[in-house]
């Protein structure tokens, strides 16, 4: 049987959509589907090292989100890669514009990507974009 | 020798608990058994269907007080 494949593409800043995101590909990694999380645009910045967790809200919703203490976003995706063999690969072109260097990024964070690189991996997987 | 493991998820939302249990199965040995504690009804709905789609065993669910004890043998 094939494996099952998502790409999961993160180009939001917003709490929702990175949560939304997060939950969605640490679960589906750790349960025996192999997952590509590409990010890109707004979504970039939160995952320098140490870089705050706390994107604006889209709606009454990401607030609760907070005061509920849900899992936050950037805890979800380092065990989608930790407990799921996830990957996270940042947008080159991203990283340029925003002019942010790789190495200063989260160390569960793969190596920069371009378009052509996240087509491979997109190739016959479902994707999601968040 | 097989060994019963408790998780205590309280307090946390989905999939919080289900992450916690399987950071947990990772580490133990196969015929552990692992207790998740959750407050959160959608993770009681929601770690059995995960433990069965990935073969491992579902012992049962109760609810206490508010409080769902998740029951897990790790098999694999």
């Amino acid at each position: 049987m094939a494996v099952e494949r998502i790409c999961v593409v993160v180009v939001s800043g917003t709490r929702e959509r990175l949560q939304m995101a997060a939950m969605a590909a640490s679960v589906a990694a750790v349960s025996g589907i192999e997952v590509t999380i590409f990010l890109s645009m707004n979504a970039v910045p939160y995952f320098v090292k140490g870089a705050s967790a706390n994107p604006p809200s889209e709606g009454a919703f990401g607030d609760l989100i907070v005061t509920k203490k849900a899992p936050d976003f950037k805890t979800l995706f380092s065990q989608a890669v930790e407990l799921g063999d996830a990957k996270i690969l940042p947008c080159s072109m991203a990283l340029d514009i925003a002019g942010i260097e790789a190495d200063t990024l989260e160390s569960y964070v793969g190596e920069p990507t371009g378009l052509s690189g996240f087509l491979d991996a997109a190739r016959g997987a479902q994707v999601w974009t968040f | 020798m097989a060994e019963k493991k408790i998780i205590d998820g309280r307090g946390s939302f989905c999939p919080g608990p289900l992450m916690e249990l399987i950071g947990v199965l990772k580490m133990s040995q196969i015929g552990d058994e692992l207790e998740v504690l959750s407050n959160d009804k959608g993770s009681a709905k929601d770690i059995p269907e995960w433990v069965r789609k990935v073969g491992h065993e579902f012992l049962g669910t109760r609810e206490e007080n508010g409080v769902w004890h998740i029951s897990v043998k790790k098999t694999k």
